[in-house]
């Protein structure tokens, strides 16, 4: 029950980018503002080239 | 457990299946249960996955457990990532489920429930799922290329061209033919209309949030933004009982398509963070907690079909589009049974994903399952309504009358009764002035949803809520493809005009970004526009035009995939890609041929043009008949094109080779 839990956060952080952000700042990177801009400067390219489908 | 248990249990799941089947394609003059529907779709899938998508595994594709993908040796945290199976088919599932799963089944339900059901569940464990796998695992051998790469890798310089102008043609036709269907959705609803307006500052309230406030909780952000679309339904609410408020909101469909055009162009040059991101998360978020509902609201109402099995519609004569059950019903429904837009997600973001190869199986196959049950869904949704209600909802009023009482005994004279007086008070208890003429599926699917939702939690008083929470949900969905879509359309331009003109290439570069921003939002509002003006409500033309679009992109995924497995050596299962290929090139073949040929004005654009005297609605279908030739005779030529390349291999004259990526052995060889 627990590891079905686990994964459901780690595929909803996944879906949300959530853990993308969290690979972007590392082991030691600090939540900012800063950081996080920089973080969506890095993946505006590939979020805005994300194909959604119908 | 032994081995004769397991056998046991699969017999017991294919007598299930097979009843549940038999139950759904014989049973004439009874309504049935919904839950027959589901319980065959659910052996269906689990027949399929358990042996045909482990046939494949084996014997087509060979997956290896020893092989690193990409993601292992390409990782660099960004892009390559080893993820978690369940997360990576989490994130797949996200990015294929869109609205046309949703809406193809509701437009197919004219036939009635049996063609749709059918069709999903075959077209989808031996074309869609196959065809979404395949491509995942090709992908990922070739470090996560994309389709237009691989066809140009594998096929030649054409199939790269082919497949870079199919895919720029139907992200066209899509974004027109989703604008059509919410502006069908909005026309006249104050309510409907607010609500959606209001996500618009809520996506930038929530971009403002995430950027100052809370960075990077995106979770928690787009649940913030829920709350407050569920708010704004409650909003739109009061808004259409004042009657100083409501008049601002309650728009005609030829203000609302400009109001979507001015949206799509702003949107498409505005920063990513700021609109589209947030949008996106807030669309995904509603759209996965809608689907689980829906599919627990089915399971605890269990609800009777009233659309019979087959209605005489499948002659051609439908309301809701015109055209045969053959070929009309499978370019009708595509996503859910097989659609070629999947292919770009298999062979975009996913491929970077998997950590083994094995678990491609599980992503590919396994989501393009959870898809079709969604569509599955949809028909389960419009054919809980009585057929009445169903066509008094979907058919244009140039078919079944301006009025409402001709448009009832329209409906009630083919052998569906209907009254206006029902339809009123239906329209009444969902907060709508009129449900008549409401084509593009989403209002029909709305209604039926709000009474599944309504009978399992609320009852009746609660009709109209749940009906414009559908229709945010459907609408929001329709609108963050808009936003999404305009901007892939756009990097598509921008890159092949860069071979003009280098500085058109870059994105940040404002007049190329606003140039070809126009020039895509041009593209889609025509369709719009041409959709609104149209007398026969537009879907009648655009849905079929989108689907052998979509369908034909598949033909050049599966032309790829086949054209691999031969260069794989592994000929003699070349019919696991082949056998689709071939149906889906008569479908869209003799769909395409009645969309331009057809002497019935109501299925051929040729012939419509000829029974019209306004010079525009002439060139509207000329150029409808022109897109669709043009489209024909590029599949055309990937086809031969592929056909060449294996009869180069097979005779020997070209070796067999195919552009993998080298093997690495795995550094997870103890999991393997």
């Amino acid at each position: 029950m627990r590891r079905a839990w686990q994964i459901l956060v780690a595929t909803l952080r996944e879906i949300f980018d959530e853990a993308a952000y969290a690979r972007f700042l590392g082991q030691d990177g600090q939540v900012t503002q800063e950081s996080y801009a920089a973080f969506l400067r890095e993946r505006e390219t590939k979020l805005a080239s994300k194909v959604k489908c119908c | 457990m032994s081995k004769h248990l397991r056998w046991f249990i699969w017999l017991l799941v294919g007598s299930a299946g097979a009843l549940a089947l038999a139950t759904i394609a014989l049973h004439r003059g009874e309504e049935i249960n919904a839950l027959w529907l589901v319980v065959a779709a659910v052996c269906t899938y689990a027949l399929a996955y358990r042996f045909y998508s482990a046939f494949i595994s084996a014997k087509v594709l060979a997956l290896d457990p020893m092989r690193a993908t990409p993601a292992e040796r390409l990782e660099d945290g960004r892009d390559f990532v080893p993820t978690n199976k369940w997360v990576v088919f989490g994130h797949h599932f996200a990015a294929i489920a869109g609205p046309g799963p949703l809406v193809g089944p509701v437009l197919a339900a004219q036939f009635g429930y049996l063609p749709g059901t059918l069709w999903i569940l075959a077209g989808a464990v031996f074309g869609g799922c196959v065809q979404d796998f395949v491509i995942l695992l090709f992908s990922v051998r070739r470090n996560g290329k994309s389709l237009t790469a691989m066809a140009r890798d594998e096929i030649g310089k054409i199939g790269g061209f082919v497949a870079y102008v199919s895919v720029l043609a139907i992200i066209v036709i899509l974004l027109g033919v989703a604008a059509l269907i919410v502006v069908n959705a909005l026309k006249g609803s104050p309510w409907g209309t607010f609500t959606i307006a209001m996500t618009i500052p809520i996506a930038l309230l929530m971009g403002w949030y995430l950027r100052r406030l809370r960075p990077g909780k995106v979770l928690e952000t787009s649940a913030l933004g829920f709350l407050l679309v569920i708010l704004a339904i409650f909003g739109g609410q009061w808004v259409s009982q004042n009657s100083h408020i409501a008049p601002w909101f309650t728009l005609s469909a030829s203000t609302l398509a400009i109001v979507i055009i001015v949206y799509g162009y702003a949107a498409s040059a505005m920063p990513v963070w700021l609109l589209l991101a947030p949008r996106d998360y807030l669309s995904t978020f509603v759209k996965l907690g809608t689907i689980a509902l829906l599919a627990l609201g089915i399971l605890a109402l269990h609800p009777v079909l009233h659309m019979p099995p087959l209605t005489r519609f499948i002659d051609g004569s439908g309301p809701v589009f015109a055209g045969n059950v053959f070929p009309f019903a499978f370019i009708t429904i595509a996503c859910g049974a097989i659609s070629g837009f999947h292919s770009l997600i298999s062979s975009g973001t996913t491929p970077k994903l998997i950590r083994r190869e094995t678990e491609a199986r599980m992503v590919g196959y396994g989501a393009m399952m959870a898809e079709s049950m969604v569509a599955i869904m949809a028909t389960i949704a419009a054919c809980v309504m009585q057929p009445g209600i169903y066509f008094s909802i979907n058919s244009p009023a140039g078919i079944v009358g301006q009025t409402p009482e001709a448009a009832a005994a329209t409906i009630t004279n083919w052998g569906f009764p209907a009254s206006a007086a029902d339809m009123h008070a239906l329209a009444l208890a969902v907060g709508e002035q009129t449900l008549y003429n409401r084509t593009g599926g989403a209002p029909a699917f709305a209604v039926g949803m709000a009474h599944i939702f309504s009978n399992s939690l609320g009852g009746q008083a609660v009709m109209a809520v749940w009906y414009h929470f559908a229709i945010m949900f459907e609408a929001l969905f329709i609108l963050t493809v808009l936003d999404a879509g305009t901007r892939v359309g756009r990097f598509m331009v921008q890159d092949a005009l860069a071979h003009v003109w280098k500085p058109f290439g870059r994105t940040s570069w404002y007049p190329s970004v606003l140039a070809t921003s126009a020039l895509i939002v041009g593209a889609w509002g025509y369709f719009l526009w041409q959709g609104v003006k149209d007398p026969l409500g537009g879907i009648n033309s655009l849905w079929p035009l989108f689907g052998i679009a979509n369908q034909l992109l598949a033909t050049v995924a599966l032309c790829v995939a086949t054209t691999i497995v031969i260069k794989m050596g592994r000929v003699r299962y070349a019919w696991v890609t082949l056998m689709p290929l071939v149906w889906l090139v008569a479908v869209t073949f003799t769909a395409s041929w009645h969309k331009i040929f057809d002497v019935n004005p109501r299925i051929g654009f040729l012939a419509h043009a000829r029974t019209v005297t306004n010079p525009r609605l002439i060139f509207n279908d000329c150029l409808d008949a022109w897109v669709t030739g043009i489209l024909i005779f590029l599949v055309t030529l990937i086809l031969f094109e592929s056909a060449k390349e294996w009869m180069r291999v097979l005779s020997g004259k070209k070796a067999a080779r195919v552009s993998e990526a080298p093997f690495v052995m795995t550094a997870f060889v103890e999991e393997a």
